[in-house]
């Protein structure tokens, strides 16, 4: 495999809530290869979206910080950065689109204005050129009539429409990775199949990579590459889609994948895993997902199993992860 | 919220061309009708503004002095018509300079809060402490009595007014996730404050921006008045009035007509205010 364009090791995110720390982020690590979709799945307060934040340094309060572990983006640690060089990360290297496409743009500025800001921004372009680049970027992202489109506002745009602007707006710089923090969320099925298609297409087209973060299982078979599974601040697996989607080992993957309701199976009622995700605060001894666990034993309540690598490209962090070839059935 | 304000704002303008509020049209076809007065007052006006007629003394309003003559013989109509001039430039600069400090300091205190939120807070806690007109004078007769020393005070104790207002609609749009996205661009504070965060939340300013011309017109005028802003004999509504107080009884129109003139300039600002007001949804 070739050099990864973002290789993240034991990134730690940590909170200070009245003078005691909490550990929301975990020591995440995980390398994302040039022009690949990688999916971060986890339910909500898994820690996916610190996680993304966390890379651009995006972290809304005072009370979070990174608290250790290294991002390598094209042989260098963005976490050494001071915060100048790190606004030419932002928007230049690594652009993040969000899951509320009415609410992340101004609502005050034309959406061609906000792209061509960006760009004049990172890149030492005239007005003029610029305007043309943002032109030929809408048209890109699938909007009609882009020259007309240049002056229009967020408010006279659909919400499909103003999640293409978005996309356009974090494209503007031609950044090598794109953070999608569950950009169909917001969007109607039809729609959001839609926006699914540009951003594979981006991917083709520009070779731009893209860290997809969802709770939608669906959406990861659809167009990710490889899938990160989280769980309390953690991955707990990580592998290309087939292998996680179709034969996870982690019992919490094979939980979530039970999840979906099946199709042809009308009637039947929905699996579901037992019990609450842990709250920041109370976080489990052990494996996090341990009290959770249908494969769970003591061991699980004490030590905490680390990531190991248990197929080609595949790793689980379980003690007793879910055989799927009699040769491990015997282990 | 503010979404929704500036999508009525966006509404708005185009509706100012077509069926926008009547305050609107009513306030500004006053404004039009002074500024125009104003510009071509050496056109307009019959008589020169300072020319002491001492045949034409006291004279009641006829068909030579429309608006009568004042004690030294000048025609009233045409001190009206050049002190618009005046009253105009007192009441644009005496709002521009504290709008533009009290936006810049206040949108600084509310993005940055911490101890520069804290220190701003606390001059304005000192300035509004003061009666207004009271530290206006003071700043007036320290600095020497004219029209620039009035433009200095306004500016130094009309400002909080806007960087509060400023400040309290930057503390609500501030944590909006467009910022977040600014953020996630890379861009600076200083953009992010004033290309993002400042469009969004100024309406409020600008709109209260016509009320308070409404304020320091009358503030001029009574600087004026007191014999600290405007010298005699330049001709300013403020001035003509306080000349002819002691007039008021044997002859009414040296008072009457300047405080129509001041009645009517403040109302034009304050139904442009109002109908600008109803056209941005901004409420006070």
């Amino acid at each position: 495999m070739s050099e990864p364009i973002l290789s993240v090791r034991d990134l730690s995110v940590v909170a200070q809530v009245e003078g005691t720390t909490h550990t929301i982020v975990d020591q995440v690590s995980f390398d994302l290869q040039r022009g690949e979709i990688l999916g971060l799945v986890g339910e909500s307060g898994s820690g996916k979206s610190m996680t993304s934040r966390a890379l651009i340094r995006l972290l809304q309060s005072s009370r979070l910080s990174v608290s250790g572990g290294s991002a390598i983006l094209k042989g260098e640690d963005i976490f050494t950065f001071d915060e100048r060089a790190m606004r030419d990360v932002r928007g230049g290297s690594i652009g993040m689109i969000f899951q509320n496409p009415s609410s992340h743009l101004d609502p005050v500025m034309s959406i061609g204005k906000q792209i061509a800001e960006s760009i004049r921004f990172h890149k030492a372009v005239s007005r003029k050129e610029a305007r043309g680049r943002a032109v030929e970027i809408l048209r890109q992202v699938g909007i009609p009539d882009p020259e007309r489109r240049y002056n229009a506002y967020a408010h006279e745009f659909s919400g499909g429409m103003r999640q293409r602007a978005m996309i356009a707006v974090a494209l503007a710089c031609d950044p090598d990775i794109l953070i999608a923090d569950e950009p169909t969320t917001a969007l109607d099925v039809t729609v959001q199949a839609q926006i699914l298609k540009l951003l594979t297409d981006l991917r083709d087209t520009r070779g731009v990579s893209i860290i997809f973060i969802t709770h939608d299982l669906g959406i990861v078979s659809q167009i990710c590459d490889r899938v990160a599974v989280m769980y309390g601040g953690r991955i707990v697996e990580l592998g290309g889609k087939r292998e996680v989607i179709g034969s996870g080992r982690h019992p919490y993957t094979a939980g979530l994948v039970a999840c979906q309701p099946a199709e042809g199976h009308p009637g039947e009622r929905v699996r579901t895993i037992n019990g609450q995700p842990p709250r920041i605060g109370h976080m489990p001894a052990g494996c996090r997902f341990h009290p959770r666990c249908p494969r769970v034993d003591e061991w699980c309540s004490t030590v905490c199993p680390d990531l190991v690598t248990s197929g080609p490209g595949h790793q689980v962090a379980c003690h007793h992860p879910i055989p799927h070839t009699p040769a491990e059935a015997a282990t | 919220m503010t979404l929704a304000r500036t999508q009525t704002a966006r509404a708005g303008f185009r509706l100012a061309f077509g069926g926008g509020p009547l305050p609107l049209y009513l306030g500004g076809a006053i404004l039009l009708i002074w500024f125009a007065l104003a510009v071509m007052a050496p056109l307009l006006a019959p008589y020169d503004p300072i020319f002491q007629d001492g045949t034409a003394r006291l004279q009641p309003p006829n068909s030579v002095h429309w608006f009568g003559t004042d004690n030294f013989g000048r025609d009233i109509l045409s001190r009206i018509v050049w002190g618009a001039r005046i009253d105009l430039q007192i009441a644009l600069f005496g709002v521009v300079f504290p709008f533009l400090i009290g936006t810049t300091l206040g949108s600084c205190a509310g993005y940055f809060g911490g101890w520069i939120d804290t220190v701003l807070m606390r001059i304005i806690d000192v300035v509004l402490a003061f009666p207004f007109l009271v530290l206006m004078m003071a700043i007036i007769v320290i600095l020497k009595p004219g029209l620039s020393s009035f433009y200095v005070a306004m500016a130094l104790v009309g400002w909080v007014s806007y960087a509060r207002l400023v400040r309290a609609q930057i503390l609500v749009i501030k944590s909006s996730d467009f910022v977040l996205a600014a953020t996630s661009l890379g861009y600076s504070h200083s953009r992010i404050m004033f290309r993002h965060l400042l469009p969004n939340a100024i309406l409020g300013s600008v709109v209260f921006s016509m009320s308070d011309a409404v304020l320091v017109l009358l503030n001029g005028a009574a600087i004026s008045y007191l014999g600290l802003g405007v010298q005699p004999p330049t001709a300013e509504w403020g001035i003509m009035i306080a000349e002819g107080q002691s007039f008021i009884t044997s002859a009414w129109w040296i008072t009457t007509f300047p405080g129509i003139a001041i009645v009517t300039l403040a109302m034009g600002f304050s139904l442009l205010a109002d109908g600008l007001g109803e056209l941005l949804g901004v409420r006070e």
